[in-house]
């Protein structure tokens, strides 16, 4: 019975491990990557882990499973909108078919603030005003 | 076919071969920003990768370098892109 759920829980973290290598691979724009990256990656390495968690059957080996299991979770969300807000800001574009973009005009671009939605409004009506003038 | 085999046959080939796919994402990635997600992600397949080899040899004390592995992934992803943003960016 365990060992039919280690093949299963193995499986199923191989075959997910590899769907985030395929969307790596394929998708077309920096931002699409990093959304793959953390989400079917962290999805397949829990499963494998409890795949080794049910193998061993032990008590300090699924403690430690555990904390790994957790420690990914927690992290890898993080390291991720660190990444994506770098990204942002070295001016990777989009790919071409996104739809929008929220954050357009809201970021300071010298030091980095994130400005409110009213702020920005004015500045880009601001803006506007001088090109007229 | 036993559960060894099954492993040792099927699961880490596959993860192998991804691994060896995001490996080339590492290579010709266009920005640096890719770089750094590929390197994360080889690091996380590792994890994986450890998990399944230490049900193959039957040694749950390759479980301690999985969580080391985890921790320098999150340190790494979080250095390069605090430095990467330092780079472009003036104070007032």
């Amino acid at each position: 019975m365990s060992e039919l759920l280690i093949y299963i829980l193995s499986t199923l973290g191989a075959i997910f491990a590899m769907l985030a290598a395929i969307g790596i691979l394929r998708m077309p724009d920096a931002f699409l990557r990093i959304s793959v990256t953390t989400k079917a990656a962290t999805l397949g390495v829990g499963l494998l882990l409890g795949a080794a968690a049910l193998y061993f059957n032990d008590f300090s080996v699924s403690t430690r499973v555990q904390a790994i299991i957790i420690f990914i979770i927690l992290t890898a969300p993080v390291g991720a909108h660190l990444i994506g807000r770098t990204s942002y800001f070295l001016g990777n574009k989009m790919w071409k078919n996104s739809v929008i973009d929220d954050l357009e005009g809201k970021y300071d671009k010298k030091n980095h603030k994130l400005l409110s939605e009213d702020v920005a409004e004015k500045n880009s009506r601001e803006k506007k005003e001088e090109e007229k003038k | 076919m036993n559960l060894h085999d099954y492993l040792y046959y099927i699961i880490l080939p596959i993860l192998s071969l991804s691994s060896l796919v995001v490996f080339i994402r590492f290579l010709i990635g266009p920005g640096i920003v890719d770089r750094v997600v590929a390197l994360d992600l080889v690091i996380t397949i590792g994890i994986g990768i450890i998990a399944i080899y230490s049900i193959i040899n039957d040694k749950p004390t390759f479980l301690d370098i999985a969580t080391i592995l985890a921790l320098i992934a999150f340190l790494g992803t979080v250095a390069f892109a605090f430095y990467l943003e330092k780079r472009n960016k003036k104070d007032e």
